[in-house]
């Protein structure tokens, strides 16, 4: 595989009027990794997503996806969308059209060509990969549980067998089985595919159970890059109290029965 | 074509061994770019292998892995040379075959036919019943706040009949107006081949107070504030403000639908006396500047012309039109259920229910009016 990162973000800047979101914002997410980001609320997680898969237009900075320069016009750059898959906060699913339907949208839509029976055989695959009953396939949206309808945003995020898969807090809003089953399908897809995965979360669990790294983002930029332990050995305040609250260390003691010792190499 | 389709292909060889084994081999790339060939291919040649040889597959995801598995399943074959990359993938995918339909069932033609027509009569039935119950539950509702005059929403019934009384009067002022002109220009045309062209004055004057000044306003009262009653208690269902309203002891009916209603109510004869006395004012404008008919002749002529039976008719039917309207739109507000898409779908219908309504109901007063010798 390429070596090049996936996301490669140099001086991104975000202004809203006069409310500055980020700046100077640089981030690197390596290949193959899932990286998780985290930050209180309003610190722009949401709207650093949005930058890189370019639903927002950055007032400065420049952004790179898979070797790709984004929002510059070009060809390529319709290209590079069906290589990354997006799973918004809700599902976002399209609600006239059934869940299997909704997978077949980018698969109609990038390869035509494709034949009506194969799309389909590829959209029910899809859906039974993410854990869905076979029966989901057919139903509507407003037919399925919160949890099926990630999953069914899932399965359309991955239509396309992108390299890159970006995850709006995809617990959220889940019970805490529905969300353990949720990240271990994350990892397994992970595993299988090879994705690279980019996930905004709050949830601490997620954090400790799947990501590679974690990248917090406070003061409009990211202020550390680093598996959990070495985040836990910077001593930012901010950090210190997301990952050593009294939430952040029942999920690390659930981690790491014993004694926390910090700087642990392998995680 | 997808670029990636151009610069990797996937190509495919049929041979025999020595052993008389037959072998379909598979080389290039099995993505989701270059399957739809392949799939295409196989499905005309429809050849019989036994063996499904991918060693010389340089790239494989999950769709070229569906694929490769289910030519080998169909033909009975045995996949070799499978990279560590493919088995997983294989792996993987062939624990999630399905067979479920992919669309929801959809009759044929005559069967969805006949099936609608019985579907559509039945929830006719069934909607005039939840129509009947609503209209009973407001009843109620203004009965008990009639009881306990204390329990009625003072501002929010002055709220809205801000909204849909003051802050339309400019829209409907403009409309009155322009319907007054019309409506004198094209009568003067017509009766002045009589020589009766000075009739204009009752046909304007008559016309707008008996009919069409509460008509017209009704109309946009309907498009306005009922359909903003429907999208607002919609909205509103849909996030669950109205059941946490309930949950907390506070009747929606009594603190979101009674005031509406009661409103568009109290605006409804007021609008449509202002919308008839400024098409009035239209009328004599166009006499005014074309027929040579001065201004407050027009005015005056009115007053000798028209019978004061024509505004009661007008006012009578105002709080008719209102009721239907503002019941239609809260109505069908409330009965938002799942979507967002049902809202939309809830607000159209508030409309077009309550302008039918106002237009049937109107044609019966016009009957009704002129049999009891209200002319």
């Amino acid at each position: 595989m390429n070596s090049e990162p996936a996301i490669r973000i140099t001086g991104l800047e975000n202004r809203f009027g006069a409310q500055v979101v980020h700046q100077g914002l640089d981030l690197e997410v390596r290949r193959g990794e899932i990286i998780g980001v985290v930050g209180g609320s309003g610190t722009g997680k949401s709207v650093l997503m949005r930058s890189i898969i370019g639903l927002q237009r950055p007032s400065a900075g420049r952004i790179e996806v898979l070797g790709q320069v984004i929002g510059e016009p070009c060809r390529a750059d319709i290209d590079i969308r069906s290589r990354w898959g997006v799973l918004f906060q809700g599902g976002a699913l399209f609600s006239t059209l059934t869940v299997a339907e909704n997978v077949e949208v980018g698969l109609k839509e990038f390869y035509p060509q494709m034949d009506p029976r194969l799309r389909r055989e590829i959209a029910r695959f899809k859906v039974t990969m993410t854990g869905l009953p076979d029966a989901a396939a057919a139903k509507y949206p407003s037919e399925l549980s919160g949890g099926m309808k990630k999953r069914a945003g899932l399965a359309r995020a991955l239509a396309l067998d992108p390299e890159l898969l970006f995850l709006d807090e995809p617990t959220a809003g889940l019970d805490p089985i529905g969300a353990a089953a949720f990240d271990h399908l994350t990892r397994e897809l992970h595993e299988t595919l090879g994705l690279t995965v980019f996930l905004i979360t709050h949830d601490l669990d997620t954090l400790h159970e799947i990501c590679d790294r974690v990248a917090v983002l406070a003061d409009k930029q990211v202020i550390a890059v680093g598996t959990i332990p070495e985040l836990l050995a910077s001593d930012h305040p901010w950090i210190h109290d997301y990952f050593d609250g009294p939430r952040g260390r029942s999920a690390l003691a659930a981690r790491y029965p014993g004694p926390v010792a910090g700087g642990q190499e392998h995680f | 074509m997808n670029l990636a389709s151009m610069t990797i292909t996937c190509d495919h060889v049929l041979y025999q061994t020595e052993g008389g084994a037959v072998v379909l081999a598979l080389t290039g790339a099995v993505t989701i770019a270059t399957v739809s060939g392949l799939d295409r291919a196989m499905r005309q040649e429809e050849p019989a292998f036994s063996t499904l040889d991918i060693a010389a597959v340089k790239e494989i995801d999950t769709a070229g892995a569906w694929l490769v598995w289910r030519l080998a399943r169909d033909a009975g074959a045995q996949i070799t040379g499978a990279s560590g990359q493919a088995e997983r993938l294989i792996g993987a995918i062939k624990t999630c075959s399905g067979v479920a339909p992919v669309t929801p069932y959809r009759p044929a033609f005559l069967t969805y036919l006949t099936a609608q027509t019985g579907k559509v009569v039945l929830e006719l039935a069934a909607g005039s019943m939840r129509v009947l119950d609503f209209f009973g539950a407001v009843v109620a509702t203004a009965g008990s706040v009639l009881l306990h005059p204390r329990r009625l929403r003072f501002t929010a019934l002055v709220r809205h009949m801000q909204l849909v009384g003051v802050d339309s009067l400019g829209i409907i002022g403009l409309m009155s107006f322009l319907v007054g002109v019309v409506i004198a220009q094209q009568g003067a045309v017509q009766l002045a081949q009589f020589g009766a062209q000075i009739y204009t004055v009752n046909l304007t004057g008559r016309i707008a107070l008996r009919e069409l000044g509460v008509l017209m306003t009704a109309i946009m009262v309907a498009g306005r504030s009922g359909s903003a009653f429907a999208a607002q208690l919609g909205t509103m269902k849909l996030t669950e403000e109205i059941d946490a309203m309930r949950t907390i002891g506070v009747s929606p009916m009594e603190a979101l639908v009674l005031p509406r209603i009661l409103a568009t109510l109290i605006m409804m004869p007021l609008l449509g006396v202002f919308s008839a006395l400024i098409a009035i004012v239209g009328g004599a404008s166009i006499s005014a500047a074309t027929m040579g008919i001065p201004f407050f002749t027009f005015l005056s002529r009115v007053q000798e012309v028209v019978p004061m039976i024509d505004l009661w008719v007008g006012v009578v039917k105002g709080p008719m039109f209102g009721l239907i309207v503002a019941l239609t739109g809260c109505y069908q507000g409330m009965q938002v259920e799942g979507s967002s898409e049902e809202v939309g779908k809830r607000t159209t219908m508030a409309v077009v229910q309550a302008i039918s309504a106002v237009i049937l109901i109107d044609a019966f007063f016009a009957v009704f009016f002129s049999e009891v010798g209200w002319i």
